[in-house]
């Protein structure tokens, strides 16, 4: 059973249907990216899955339960899936710990000193034991991003979801965060990553699809999919993608 | 060929410090000009004997400074206790203006309301309908009392221009700290409490300390309805001694106050737009 499983998922914006029927399945400890031009509905997707938008039609089942029943609580959902947004979107008036700490304490009521090392051990994990101290002003973007991922770690989720997580950074930043995936990626975390780094795309993603107006035209490990493309819109974007 | 530096300064920055000592002296030569106008001219008018009498009286000012300073303890408690009561109601009305569920309907109506009752009547007529209004139902002992009364409709009327201002605090959180507070699973409330309330209250403290500013000099509109703070006081003077000096003597207690509070707070809106860019 797939860790994660999209079926026939619609979501409009008014007249705009974002994403147009879209399956997706994610197995366990899979890392997925999702590629395609600005407006594709990647960000969109990423925050269905979260519950941030609500969907129109069809279901998402995580370890096959449906979570997107009407009338289901998206705060037990939530905990369970993290996500880390391109802008980073740290709370300003607390330090990169605070940050850290705040859903585990009001969410779960982890508020013991072994719950606080805990949450500790994965600033140092990440390199930041000596900036846990510091406001998001003070740290550089790449920092702030991978507090942004300790953040979202620190719920323990299943599932983490990241929206462009490199897009706003300065390109010498760009190598740190990366690192960070690849991390979570040989631990065993299973992670959806929309993405416009190519590059790290070909070389960490156990599976890509290319999203092109709220449908996944093509999907495929990504030996296949970046050399071997079959359909025209996706050959005419990786041909704009890949210089 | 080098150019000739002197005092260790850049040419660039000679001619700064040239053109700062031409602006120092331009701007000092023109207020000299205005003052001295005014030291001439004014006491050349013909009624400025009079008023030098009945309103800049040093005898007077000196017998009745003491008594306005203590009248005007009266202001200050009342102003202490409005404060913080004015802070909660303006911040529960704008909570619950924003309120999206659908059982708080009815408080998001009566938010909207207060708001725009309070903020539609001049405040001396709220002070006067409330302050003679409610003791007026014939209440006991200490219920009929000015203070209450006059405090409520001030709560009342700075609470509603309050609300307006944290709600501006609120919508100027931007919507993705929301997003990002919710996906770590954080209920609706706790974003509020957590995430969007500090944040929205830091952005607006200079604006509410221009409230502030505001509330401690309309405290005196309450001396229309019987408490004999300073501004009553003033007048108590003025009857019994036919001279305004004492007047002068209220204005200059609120600068003494005002002025420092309002420097204060631009500092505050200054440091905070420079935090911004
Ligand atoms: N809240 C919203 N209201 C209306 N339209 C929206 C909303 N959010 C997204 N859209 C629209 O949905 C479409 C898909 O947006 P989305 O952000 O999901 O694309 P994306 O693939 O993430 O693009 P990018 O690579 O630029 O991040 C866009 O046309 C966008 O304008
Ligand atoms: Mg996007």
């Amino acid at each position: 059973m797939a860790k994660l499983a999209l079926r026939g998922v619609v979501k409009r914006f008014g007249d705009a249907t974002v994403c147009d029927g879209i399956d997706l399945d994610v197995e366990e400890g899979q890392m997925v990216c999702l590629i395609g031009a600005s407006g594709g509905g990647k960000s969109t997707l990423l925050r269905c899955i979260n519950l941030l938008e609500v969907i129109e039609d069809g279901e998402i089942r995580l370890d096959g339960e449906d979570i997107t029943v009407p009338g289901l609580d998206p705060q037990t959902v939530r905990s369970r899936i993290g996500m880390v947004f391109q802008s980073y979107n740290l709370f300003p008036h607390m330090t990169a710990l605070e940050n850290a700490l705040l859903a585990p304490r009001l969410v779960k009521g982890q508020n013991s000193e072994s719950d606080r090392q805990e949450i500790e051990g994965l600033f140092v994990r990440f390199g930041l034991a000596d900036r846990m101290g510091n406001y998001p002003d003070q740290l550089s973007g790449g920092q702030q991003q991978r507090v942004a991922i300790v953040r979202a770690l620190a719920m323990r989720p299943d599932v983490m979801l990241f929206d462009e997580i490199t897009s706003a950074l300065d390109p010498q930043l760009v190598g740190e965060v990366l690192d960070v995936l690849l991390q979570l990626k040989a631990e065993g975390m299973t992670m959806i990553l929309a993405t416009h780094e190519m590059e790290f795309a070909r070389q960490a993603a156990d599976k890509v699809c290319f999203l092109k107006d709220g449908k996944i035209i093509e999907e495929g490990p990504p030996s296949t999919l970046f050399t071997a493309p079959r359909e025209a819109d996706t050959q005419a974007f990786l041909a704009r993608a890949i210089k | 060929m080098t150019t000739p530096k002197a005092a260790g300064l850049t040419r660039r920055q000679q001619y700064e410090a040239a053109q700062r000592r031409r602006s120092t002296l331009i701007a000092a030569t023109s207020t000299a000009l205005v003052v001295a106008a005014i030291i001439i001219l004014v006491p050349m008018t013909p009624g400025w004997e009079k008023v030098q009498r009945s309103f800049f009286n040093g005898q007077t000012f000196v017998d009745t400074f003491p008594k306005l300073l203590d009248a005007f303890k009266i202001n200050v408690m009342i102003f202490l206790w409005s404060a913080p009561a004015i802070a909660i109601l303006g911040l529960l009305i704008a909570l619950a203006r924003d309120t999206k569920s659908p059982a708080l309907f009815p408080l998001r109506i009566f938010g909207a309301a207060f708001t725009d009752i309070f903020r539609g009547i001049p405040v001396i007529l709220t002070v006067y309908l409330i302050g003679f209004g409610i003791p007026g139902l014939g209440l006991p002992r200490p219920w009929n009392s000015p203070y209450i009364w006059g405090s409520l409709a001030l709560i009342l009327t700075y609470a509603a221009y309050v609300a307006e201002i944290f709600r501006s605090g609120i919508d100027s959180v931007h919507h993705s700290q929301r997003s990002a507070a919710l996906s770590l699973g954080l209920s609706e409330r706790q974003v509020t409490r957590y995430v969007v309330l500090p944040q929205a209250i830091r952005n607006v403290v200079p604006a509410q300390m221009n409230m502030l500013i505001a509330l401690q000099k309309d405290v005196s509109l309450l001396s229309f309805i019987g408490p004999v703070e300073i501004f009553r006081q003033a007048g108590v003077f003025k009857s019994l001694l036919a001279n305004f000096t004492p007047y002068v003597g209220a204005a200059i207690i609120f600068l003494i106050v005002t002025i420092p509070a309002t420097r204060y707070a631009d500092y505050l809106m200054a440091k905070q737009r420079k935090e911004r860019r």
